[in-house]
C-alpha cells in the first residue's frame, strides 16, 4: 500500500538501507494534465483543489441560504453563523460600524477560501493544503496587496505615500532613517510576510504528515523485528495529536490571513488617523 | 561493489537537488488567483446579498411586532389627540355661537329701543303739530269770537254809533295785528 510519492523514497531506502526523510520535492506531486508531466508543466492537483474549493464554499453557501428562512434549519443556521463570525469579528470589528458593509464579500471570500484549501491539507485522499506551494500564497497575498494600496491611493490620493512612509511625531533626522524603514516595512515586506507565514506553516504541516507517513510505512514495513513495528505504530499515534495540531493551524492561519487582510484595508482607510 | 555505490550515491544526488519552496509555479499562481476572483465575484453577487438578505428579514420580524405595537400607539395617541382637538374646536364653536348670539339680542334690543324712540318721538311730533294745528285753529277762532264780543260790549257801551261791520271788522283786524306784532317783537327781543 505505497503511495507513488513513497516508491523511490522506498527504492533508495532498500538500496541504502537507511531511512530518507521526504523532501520539498515530493510534495511537487506530478500533473495531472498531461498524466504524469512533471510538476509545473501541465494542469497539477494544486490547481484541482483551488477548484475543488470554488465549488465547494459556492455549492454549500449557496445550498445552506436558499430558503432564506427566517427560523433557520440547522445547516443555514451554521451557514450564517460562519458568515456572522467573518462579518462581525473580522468586519464591524476591524473595519467599524461606518465601513464594514462593502468589505465583507472580500473578507469572506478570503477567510473561506484560504480555510476550504487549508483543510484540504488534512482530508485524506486529498492530502493537498493549496496554500504549501509558494505560488497560490503570492497570488493571493498579492490580490490584496494590490486592494489596500488602490484603496489607500483612493481615498488619500498622493498623500497616501507620505501617510505610510513618513511616521508623525518624530524627529526629521530620525526620519531619514524611519521613511525608507517604513516604505520597506509596508510596501515590500508586509505582502512577503502575509503570504510566507501561511505558505510555511502549510507545507510544515504537508511535511510533518509526510513525514510521519513515510517514517511509519519505514519502520513497520521495511525493517525486520517487532520492535521496530512497535515503533512504527507508535509514530502513527503519535501522529494523531500532530493531525489535530494541524487541523487547528489551518484554521488559525485562515483566521490570521483574513484578519491581516482586514487590519490592510482598515490602515488604507484611516492611514490619515495616527 | 565500487560501481554500485556510486550508483546510489548519483541517484541520491538527484534526489537531494531540492526544490526550492519559495520559487513559485506561476500556472498555480494564475489558477490561484482566478479561482480567488472568481468566488469573489460568486460571493459579492449572490452569497453575500442572500447572508444580508436573509439577516434584515430576521431583524424585521423581530422588530416587526415592536414596531406594529409603536405604531398601533402612535396611531391611538394621533386619534386621541384628533377628538381632543375636535372637542375643543367644538367647544370654541359653541363659544363663538354663543357670543354671537349675545350680540345679536344686544343689536336686536338696541334696534327695537331706537325704533321706540323714533316711534315716540314721532308720536310726539305729531301730537305737537295737532296741538299747534288745535291752538291755531282756537287762536282763529277766538280772535273772531273775542272780535266780535268786543265790538258787541263796545258797541253796547258806545250805542248803535259802531254798527258798521266793515269798519269794525277793520279796525278789529288792525287791533289784533298790532298786538301780533307786538308779540313777536317781545318774542324777538325775548
Amino acid at each position: 500500500m505505497r503511495g507513488p510519492a513513497l516508491s523511490s523514497l522506498a527504492l533508495s531506502a532498500a538500496e541504502e538501507g537507511g531511512f530518507q526523510p521526504p523532501t520539498i520535492s515530493e510534495t511537487h506531486l506530478p500533473d495531472i494534465l498531461p498524466w504524469m508531466a512533471p510538476w509545473g508543466t501541465g494542469f497539477g492537483k494544486n490547481m484541482l483543489m483551488v477548484i475543488l474549493a470554488v465549488v465547494l464554499i459556492t455549492w454549500l453557501f449557496s445550498f445552506a441560504i436558499r430558503k432564506q428562512a427566517l427560523v433557520p434549519s440547522r445547516g443555514q443556521y451554521l451557514a450564517e453563523s460562519a458568515y456572522g463570525f467573518v462579518r462581525n469579528t473580522m468586519g464591524r470589528d476591524i473595519l467599524g460600524d461606518k465601513h464594514f458593509k462593502p468589505w465583507i464579500p472580500l473578507l469572506f471570500t478570503v477567510f473561506f477560501f484560504v480555510l476550504f484549501n487549508n483543510l484540504f491539507g488534512a482530508i485524506p485522499g486529498l492530502q493537498m493544503p493549496t496554500f504549501s506551494h509558494a505560488g497560490p500564497a503570492y497570488a493571493l497575498a498579492g490580490i490584496i496587496w494590490v486592494t489596500w494600496i488602490a484603496l489607500g491611493f483612493k481615498l488619500h490620493g498622493a498623500k497616501f505615500m507620505k501617510l505610510m512612509t513618513v511616521p508623525s511625531g518624530v524627529p526629521k533626522p530620525l526620519l531619514l532613517i524611519l521613511t525608507p524603514l517604513e516604505f520597506l516595512s509596508n510596501f515590500i515586506i508586509r505582502p512577503l510576510t502575509h503570504s510566507l507565514r501561511l505558505m510555511a506553516v502549510m507545507l510544515a504541516g504537508h511535511i510533518i504528515v509526510m513525514l510521519a507517513g513515510s517514517g511509519a510505512e519505514f519502520l513497520i514495513a521495511q525493517q525486520e523485528g517487532i520492535a521496530n513495528a512497535g515503533l512504527g505504530v507508535a509514530v502513527l499515534i503519535g501522529s494523531i495529536p500532530l493531525y489535530f495540531l494541524e487541523l487547528i493551524m489551518m484554521v488559525l492561519q485562515a483566521f490570521v490571513f483574513a484578519l491581516l487582510t482586514a487590519i490592510y484595508i482598515q490602515g488604507s482607510i484611516e492611514a490619515d488617523a495616527h | 561493489m565500487g560501481e554500485h555505490m556510486i550508483s546510489t550515491t548519483l541517484i541520491r544526488a538527484a534526489e537531494y537537488e531540492d526544490a526550492n519552496p519559495l520559487i513559485p509555479n506561476p500556472w498555480e499562481a494564475a489558477v490561484a488567483g482566478i479561482g480567488f476572483i472568481v468566488l469573489f465575484i460568486i460571493v459579492v453577487k449572490v452569497i453575500a446579498p442572500r447572508f444580508e438578505q436573509s439577516y434584515q428579514n430576521r431583524v424585521e420580524a423581530i422588530e416587526g411586532g415592536i414596531n406594529q405595537a409603536e405604531e398601533a400607539k402612535a396611531e391611538a395617541e394621533a386619534l386621541k389627540a384628533e377628538y381632543e382637538k375636535q372637542l375643543a374646536d367644538s367647544r370654541a364653536e359653541a363659544s363663538k355661537i354663543r357670543e354671537e348670539a349675545r350680540a345679536e339680542g344686544a343689536q336686536l334690543i338696541s334696534e327695537a329701543q331706537e325704533k321706540a324712540a323714533a316711534e315716540s318721538a314721532r308720536i310726539r311730533e305729531q301730537a305737537q303739530a295737532q296741538i299747534e294745528a288745535d291752538r291755531a285753529a282756537a287762536a282763529a277762532s277766538l280772535k273772531s269770537e273775542v272780535g266780535t264780543l268786543a265790538t258787541q260790549l263796545a258797541s253796547k257801551i258806545v250805542g248803535e254809533a259802531l254798527e258798521d261791520d266793515a269798519r269794525s271788522s277793520r279796525v278789529v283786524d288792525r287791533f289784533l295785528a298790532d298786538l301780533d306784532a307786538e308779540q313777536q317783537t317781545q318774542g324777538a327781543t325775548q
